[in-house]
């Protein structure tokens, strides 16, 4: 997309930063009631970590891969909030079939950012396909979201993380990251957590 | 009217407007005519999960939703259902067009079939087998309302002897 041509073309070009660290960009990028949907492993420890009890925020527990799909679902129910999904690329290449569901139903106010370390971290830092030669931008864009690019770096990231805000989506941006431990561990109470989320959505009183 | 009328009409009384889907012939009518009403939102999807989570999102934002799927489809959810709808008590509504038996066919499908109910009564959710039209908007209607109160899921099975079945393709 002639837009995003200052953005890397590739994986390889794009600077590996620190997870914590743009996940903090991110978060204090949110100004108002904008939903972000965590998925499991360390992207979900440091969106907890990052973000100070933040609402609405769901933090899943399980069912890796899914964490385009709640948030496509919360953006279908709420399309006047924006709303954000961080996964993983081991989650997310699990799920690949997700991103053009994505693209199919044309969400304006959906962000999808992809931490990309190349590997399953959380078990043991096994290679993902991602370090292998897979690129999750360029599978999003044939996957029909146009607007797909790489984080350059971290001012990069907080430009493409704020156009998501502004301008409409769907909206994927791939952020390479390095294999520094999540700062905090999520509290794993999922009633606690859909409570609080649907609270934050306005769904509950 | 037939059980897709029945479904698609207690579907809109209780305001479940997402349909989210992996397609099959038996659910055909039923996916038709909600394609064919402005009131729902409806959608293939590329997998049952996939399928699941979309309709766990909406409901968390206050859209409820259903979804529709084969026998074998049910089979790749056990996981997102035992870490997701299950444990944070999201009421999502299934619909499973059963396959594996009254003339099956396909032995992958008959065998794979038989994995569905152990499941569902594994994780002790909820589940209807709907056989006769005079049953399906009493067991429809009564198990939303529950689903939503218990905030819990439910799985409504349609059998052959409902729907008809799919059958010999030669």
């Amino acid at each position: 997309m002639a837009a995003l041509s200052n953005h890397p073309l590739s994986r390889e070009q794009a600077k590996v930063m620190n997870r914590f660290d743009i996940t903090k960009r991110l978060v204090g990028l949110l100004k108002a009631d904008e939903a972000v949907v965590g998925g499991i492993g360390y992207t979900n420890f440091d969106l907890w970590a990052a973000s100070g009890g933040r609402q609405p925020q769901f933090y899943m527990l399980g069912s890796m891969g899914l964490a385009v799909p709640i948030a496509l679902g919360v953006a279908i129910a709420q399309p006047a909030r924006r709303v954000f999904a961080l996964e993983g690329d081991g989650s997310v290449l699990m799920q690949l079939g997700s991103l053009s569901t994505v693209a199919a139903r044309a969400v304006r106010n959906l962000c999808v950012v992809i931490m990309d370390n190349g590997a399953y971290q959380i078990t043991g830092g096994q290679q993902t396909m991602t370090a292998q030669g897979a690129d999750i931008v360029g599978i999003a864009r044939a996957s029909g979201i146009a607007q797909s690019a790489w984080a350059a770096d971290e001012d990069a990231f907080v430009e493409l993380a704020g156009r998501a805000l502004k301008e409409d989506g769907p909206w994927l941006i791939g952020a390479r990251i390095g294999a520094e431990k999540p700062v905090d561990t999520t509290e794993r109470n999922p009633a606690r957590i859909r409570d609080g989320f649907m609270r934050g959505l306005g769904v509950r009183r | 009217m037939t059980w897709y009328e029945i479904v698609r009409d207690v579907l809109k009384r209780h305001d479940v407007s997402l349909v989210t889907y992996v397609p099959d012939n038996v659910l055909r009518p039923l996916i038709e005519a909600v394609h064919a009403d402005p009131f729902f939102d409806a959608f293939a999807c590329t997998r049952e999960e996939e399928a699941l989570g979309i309709v766990s999102g909406a409901w968390m934002g206050g859209k409820r939703g259903i979804l529709l799927m084969q026998t074998s489809g049910f089979a790749t959810l056990p996981n997102v259902i035992a870490s997701l709808a299950v444990p944070f008590s999201i009421p999502v509504l299934m619909m499973v067009s059963e396959r594996g038996t009254l003339g099956e066919f396909n032995i992958g499908q008959s065998l794979v079939a038989r994995t569905m109910r152990p499941v569902l009564d594994a994780l002790a959710v909820e589940h209807h087998t709907m056989t006769r039209l005079d049953e399906v908007e009493f067991i429809v209607d009564r198990s939303i309302v529950q689903a939503v109160a218990t905030m819990a899921p439910v799985c409504f099975i349609l059998s052959p002897l409902l729907t008809g079945g799919k059958v010999f393709a030669k």
